[in-house]
């Protein structure tokens, strides 16, 4: 009969240190379009028409029409960078999205000039506490809780980072909500944020969560948990990879930059 | 329909046809209803015969503001769940149900239309109050009830489980599922086929692959398009990588389960693995966003997986080994949550499960889709139908899945990897394929202008859900966690 401890130990430590170090190693994994507003040609709407979603969006505003793209409804389907003609949407390994302001999410013309070094000054030195999560699944596709468990796993060991998962909300910081808030999981939901002590936050963790995504509206299904409860962090993504949700809560603890402003990555 | 065997039936005559059917081999699988004009509902069964042979279908119409059917629940109780799931979402009733109570949509949620119907296009969410719910009555001296969920411990999908106790032993478990239903198949109403793999893809998460790929072989099956070898070799090559990253998955889970920590670190381990295999190969770890109708989106270059797949396997296959050696795991699992043959069968038991009881199916060999008719496909079986044979199983599809990817990768043609696909107005089509839960169906109707009018998404969890409360019955508290494990269920696939 195997003795696991010594299996355990003869495997060696499989952790990946990022952030302290290593290589964020999401490798090929690719994340949200990155759009080229200077290629984009007017009178074109290839893209929003293969946008499920209704990410990208043609408005007329008075001068002509205009591209609208909200990375908050975003899946990351590929479909805009694989239709687009003028090569205005790029695909990117930009998947570290999660930002404390909605608004952040939508693409701002304004700040195409922006210099990314702006946006990395902005580093909060950590404070170093402890962060204890209740998760609710509010109506995801289960591909959200795939990546949570994940977190847990060796490779990402996520009690290094002094953050645990907690059974019962009354010993919960974080709301980690998931999925497009179902008309039967609303309730649940909110008994859920009700019982929590305060001071207490919301992540909407997702693209279900921040928006509904792709499968939002209908007769059951709700736009995301801000129709219902307070948002403290947005985290688009179908699904963030276990990286990106690492890096929302750190976000969340001032332990990491916010790395999107006005719908801009900086690497 | 493209792809089944169709009978054209009054309703009348559907009792007896689906007896003759039964005794004939057969199988059903399903059934559902659309509404081809707004006043004139269809109901449809789809089963299953031998293997190679074409999928029997039922269709009856409902004229003349008829909305009752016959129930053939009675005659197949896994058409139970079926038809109360048609009759809370497309408004038909079924006479002589023996639990006729609403299942998808709860008690105290009130569209203004069945939500199926084409006319019903609601602006929001529709009109909620939480009512009681339909319980069976259990009576005795010391019955306690324990309900637990929706929101349980863990990072678990929600679902809520009412048990009736006496001390440790369950008496009976009465699952009350559908908190996540999101009106799916109302979703690809009016969709191009392009954009309604977007959504089949988000389904079920861990089964994305699965579910787009039997959406697109019905596309493929209603315009009667046949797509490139090298796409149908790629689509095994994928379908099999997700099977791989699952079962590890539930191996891993099944030891948090029995508290063998090392055992679970390491299964989760293997499995987090492949899902960077798959993301690094494919861009997605879900494998998103690769298929389209007529093949795959784009050509992937695949050099380096035999490789890296290669050097994954001994551990694999190493850390099977001693999960089969060890005496405190095996102690959990043997005997626990045992699924007869018979209710196997009769309750509609899907994939791994109703292989681990006796019943040696899978779509892959039976209907072969994509490539799989090229290569000899293991279907492993177990009699004991017990979590270890569950278990076994998974174990034994690992070890085919792996064996059918390196066969896949040196087969592997070169060429295009799509062809254009064009479905007519009006066509229908039956795509299906073996997910790592078990069989998939979809049904796709398109409308007058080519659009989708109607998708029947037949998903495995819904089948093993149904099944899952007949192994819990006089089992005890201790068991019960083991044996939700190791049948593997998903609550987004159930729910849809």
């Amino acid at each position: 009969m195997p003795v696991w401890t010594l299996y355990g130990l003869r495997r060696g430590v499989a952790t990946n240190p990022w952030p302290d170090g290593g290589q964020v190693t999401q490798r090929g994994v690719q994340g949200m379009p990155r759009f080229h507003s200077e290629q984009c040609k007017e009178g074109c709407r290839v893209c929003a028409d293969v946008c499920l979603p209704g990410a990208i969006r043609i408005i007329e505003n008075g001068r002509g029409e205009r591209l609208t793209l909200d990375y908050g409804k975003c899946v990351a389907c590929q479909m805009c960078t694989e239709f687009c003609p003028e090569d205005a949407m790029e695909k990117s390994g930009d998947w570290a999205f999660a930002v404390s302001k909605r608004a952040d999410l939508i693409w701002d013309e304004a700040l195409t000039s922006l210099p990314a070094q702006e946006l990395t000054q902005k580093i909060h030195t950590a404070f170093g506490r402890s962060l204890h999560v209740r998760h609710v699944d509010a109506g995801s596709c289960n591909g959200c809780e795939s990546e949570l468990q994940a977190l847990n796993n060796p490779y990402y060991n996520l009690h290094r980072l002094g953050i645990f998962f907690t059974p019962s909300p009354r010993f919960a910081d974080l709301l980690l909500v998931m999925g497009t808030v179902t008309y039967a999981m609303k309730e649940a939901l909110l008994e859920t944020y009700n019982a929590m002590p305060e001071p207490r936050w919301v992540m909407a963790m997702g693209t279900c969560a921040v928006s509904g995504g792709a499968v939002g509206g209908g007769y059951a299904c709700g736009r995301g948990v801000e129709e219902f409860l307070p948002v403290d962090i947005y985290v688009p993504g179908c699904p963030p990879n276990p990286t990106a949700m690492i890096q929302a809560l750190l976000l969340l603890l001032n332990r990491t930059p916010q790395r999107v402003q006005g719908g801009h990555f900086a690497d | 329909m493209n792809g089944a065997l169709e009978q054209r039936l009054s309703p009348d005559e559907l009792p007896e046809v689906c007896r003759a059917l039964m005794a004939g081999g057969a199988r059903l699988q399903m059934a559902y209803a659309w509404f081809p004009e707004p006043d004139t509902p269809e109901v449809i069964y789809l089963g299953d015969w031998k293997r190679l042979e074409p999928f029997p279908m039922l269709r009856c119409r409902l004229l003349d503001g008829r909305r009752e059917l016959p129930s053939l629940a009675a005659i197949t109780p896994l058409l139970g769940w079926y038809e109360r799931e048609i009759q809370d979402l497309c408004g038909i009733q079924f006479s002589g149900h023996p639990e006729p109570s609403p299942l998808v949509l709860h008690e105290g949620a009130r569209p203004e239309m069945p939500p199926l119907d084409p006319r019903y296009q609601p602006e929001e969410m529709m009109p909620y109050s939480p009512q009681p719910w339909h319980l069976p009555a259990v009576e005795g001296d010391d019955v306690q009830q324990l309900p637990f969920g929706p929101v349980r411990a863990d990072v678990l999908e929600s679902a809520q489980i009412l048990f009736y106790y006496v001390g440790e032993g369950i008496l009976h478990c009465h699952p009350r599922l559908f908190f996540k239903h999101r009106g799916l198949e109302k979703q690809f109403e009016g969709l191009s086929p392009l954009l309604g793999v977007v959504l089949a893809e988000r389904i079920s998460g861990v089964d994305s692959f699965a579910h787009a790929l039997a959406f697109c072989q019905a596309v493929e099956a209603a315009a009667s398009s046949k797509i490139p070898e090298r796409a149908s070799y790629l689509r095994v090559i994928l379908a099999e990588l997700e099977r791989l990253y699952n079962h590890l998955h539930y191996l891993g889970h099944l030891c948090h389960t029995t508290t063998l920590k090392v055992g679970e670190a390491q299964g989760k381990l293997l499995e987090e693995q492949c899902k960077q295999i798959n993301g690094e190969f494919t861009g997605s770890r879900f494998l998103r966003g690769l298929l389209v109708p007529g093949g795959m989106r784009r050509d992937l270059s695949l050099n380096g997986l035999e490789e890296r797949l290669r050097r994954l396997e001994p551990q694999i296959i190493d850390y099977m080994f001693e999960l089969e050696t060890t005496n405190s795991h095996l102690d959990r699992l043997l005997t626990t949550g045992l699924l007869p043959r018979q209710v196997a069968f009769d309750q509609g038991a899907s994939g791994p499960i109703k292989r681990a009881s006796g019943i040696q199916r899978d779509l892959r060999w039976s209907h072969p889709y994509a490539a799989y008719g090229s290569f000899n496909v293991d279907v492993p079986v177990r009699q004991e139908g017990d979590a270890h044979a569950r278990s076994q199983i998974r174990m034994d599809e690992i070890r085919a899945s792996i064996k059918l990817i390196y066969s896949a990768l040196e087969n592997l043609p070169r060429g295009r990897v799509s062809t254009e696909v064009h479905a007519f107005p009006g066509s229908e089509g039956l795509g299906w394929c073996e997910s790592t839960r078990g069989s998939i169906y979809h049904c796709v109707h398109f409308d007058e202008v080519g659009h989708l009018a109607r998708v029947k998404v037949k998903s495995p969890s819904f089948s093993n859900w149904r099944v899952f409360p007949f192994t819990v019955h006089d089992s005890n508290m201790m068991d019960y966690a083991i044996n939700e494990a190791s049948f593997g269920l998903t609550m987004a696939g159930c729910d849809r």
